[in-house]
């Protein structure tokens, strides 16, 4: 082990107990009270009873679980290939040093450093389907236009539309710092070769590219998973429920309905599911690591 | 040249519509701030207001105590902030300079809390902090947040770089280990301590889900939520209002944006990193 000696013993000990204290308050009992909670009935007035696993048996039963996972798994997935496909292009064709595509990049990211309740009421009025500026440019050519927040078999896509919106000059900056790692000498090697540009992309950038593929591909699965903020002010998890995520549905239980038990033991579901895509992370990390 | 590649002429144009695609919004936004209620609701809408009509603006004063609901957000921004650096500072200094036993344990314990997001810990912090009567008060908005995962994470990976032979010298020298990490070795890790400031500044200034379970008074509200709070008073489509809000709300992230890009871009790279 590196590092040098502490001068007395507890040293160390002191330096990290801030930091220690903080964690087990706020993060790590948390976690276990959750599982506790979870294994209850309580409506934050009367006293908790205990019912075992009777709020996991409802969810399941209810349908409630399963709305909720294939509602965040639809959103995440068309999240996920949306902002990655849109940051990937951006990313290919803002990668040099012009003040054009310094302004482009520039006018992309801000999205991703305003807050997400700005993005939301931006585009709630934008949505708007009675005086909504989308509206109007679709109805000026002569489109048909959609209710595009109230019907449920369209809402959830156009939060999926608005998150992309958010995010996508994540994506492009993480892929911008993956192209900038690709050496040059590969591309004038490739030219040299008569590969065109089509090929350069295929043979050098792709693969040269994948452990930043995977990488986004990961973290951006992971926020979308976590959404809840564009749900709240725009949608209210509806119309219908078509678009009570997780998050939301959490939310719902403890605020609306005073079931901390079932918004719990949905919280231990949803805690198991981030395991996972994390687990996948650090799969992708690793790989990224290695090369 | 291929056939399927685009002029540069063609490519710039593509991309202007793209930033246009980012840009209109912002203008939509703005433009709308300026309306009165009877432009609002006149169909086709016009894209530019009348004339610069404040009013939209004054209705937004009038909705809520802006001017309480800023100071509450920044305060508390700041606070966390300020508290994250100092808490991390020292644990960062001992998981990367110092040898003893349980470092890698200590590591482990603070990189785990990644897998910790506040959706998971809202519901038992929430009837945690109910329980000692703290919801509504700055402090369940700020404590929970003492300690980043990420912060720490940057803060010692800086330090890593450090020579210990500095350390040694000032040891000599007789100074005190919480000397060595703040008057030491903190003003030499100056632009990491500007980046991640500056990330959880405009995180946390920006952020809408904490404060909205932990409060419900209008004593420590922060703006993110009391702009939102605007289009639910069932006041009708007073869209010029919610908008002249949302001004006040995304402006200084776009101010801090304009100014700082570079430190911005430096923290969200180094996330990846």
């Amino acid at each position: 082990m590196n590092g040098l000696l502490p001068r007395h013993k507890r040293d160390p000990y002191w330096l990290l107990l801030p930091t220690v204290a903080l964690l087990a308050v706020f993060f790590f009992y948390p976690l276990v009270d959750a599982v506790r909670l979870s294994l209850h009935e309580w409506d934050l007035l009367t006293e908790p009873r205990y019912v075992g696993l009777g709020n996991y048996r409802a969810l399941i039963e209810s349908g409630e679980l399963w709305h909720a996972l294939v509602t965040t798994l639809t959103f995440s997935v068309v999240v996920v290939a949306g902002s990655m496909l849109l940051g990937l292009g951006l990313a290919l064709a803002l990668n040099r040093d012009t003040a054009f595509a310094a302004f482009v990049r520039g006018a992309v990211f801000s999205a991703y450093v305003i807050s997400w309740v700005s993005v939301a009421l931006l585009w709630l009025w934008v949505l708007d389907s009675d005086a909504g500026a989308l509206t109007a440019i679709l109805r000026s050519v002569g489109l048909p236009t959609k209710n595009w927040l109230g019907d449920p078999n369209i809402a959830l896509y156009s939060l999926a539309g608005v998150t992309i919106w958010k995010i996508a000059g994540y994506s492009m900056v993480l892929f911008l710092a993956g192209l900038q790692d690709i050496p040059r000498a590969l591309y004038e090697a490739a030219a040299l070769d008569g590969a065109g540009k089509f090929a350069r992309f295929w043979n050098v950038t792709w693969p040269l590219l994948r452990p930043t593929t995977a990488f986004v591909a990961t973290t951006s699965l992971i926020v979308s998973f976590q959404v809840f903020d564009v749900v709240r002010v725009m949608t209210q998890g509806g119309p219908v429920k078509s678009t009570t995520v997780f998050v939301y549905a959490i939310y719902e239980q403890v605020f609306l309905n005073l079931r901390v038990g079932r918004a719990s033991a949905l919280v231990v579901v949803f805690f198991g599911l981030l395991l996972v895509l994390t687990a996948l992370q650090l799969y992708a990390w690793r790989k990224k690591g290695a090369t | 040249m291929k056939p399927l590649a685009l002029s540069k002429g063609a490519e710039n144009a593509l991309l202007g519509c793209v930033a246009l695609l980012w840009l209109l919004p912002y203008a939509w936004m703005v433009s709308t701030s300026f309306k009165t209620l009877p432009e609002i609701v006149r169909a086709p809408t016009a894209p530019l207001p009348a004339g610069l009509n404040f009013a939209a603006y004054q209705g937004v004063l009038e909705a809520m105590p802006l001017g309480r609901y800023f100071l509450n957000t920044t305060v508390m921004a700041l606070g966390i902030a300020a508290i994250q650096i100092l808490v991390a500072l020292p644990a960062g200094y001992a998981l990367a300079k110092l040898r003893y036993a349980g470092r890698g344990l200590a590591f482990g314990l603070v990189i785990a809390t990644l897998l910790i997001p506040a959706q998971v810990r809202f519901v038992p912090v929430f009837t945690m902090l109910a329980e000692v009567s703290l919801i509504n008060t700055m402090t369940a908005l700020v404590l929970p947040f003492g300690v980043s995962a990420f912060g720490t994470f940057l803060i010692r990976q800086a330090l890593l770089s450090v020579p210990d032979s500095i350390i040694e010298a000032a040891r000599l020298d007789g100074a005190s280990e919480l000397r060595i990490v703040y008057g030491l070795l903190a003003p030499m890790l100056k632009p990491t301590l500007v980046a991640f400031f500056l990330f959880s500044f405009v995180y946390h200034w920006n952020d809408y889900f904490w404060p909205l379970v932990m409060t419900t008074d209008d004593q420590v509200r922060t703006l993110p939520l009391g702009i939102a709070l605007l289009r639910e008073q069932g006041t009708g489509v007073r869209w010029h209002v919610v908008m002249a809000g949302n001004v006040a709300l995304s402006a200084p992230a776009l101010l801090v944006f304009a100014f700082a890009q570079k430190h911005l871009l430096r923290a969200v790279a180094a996330k990846a990193f």
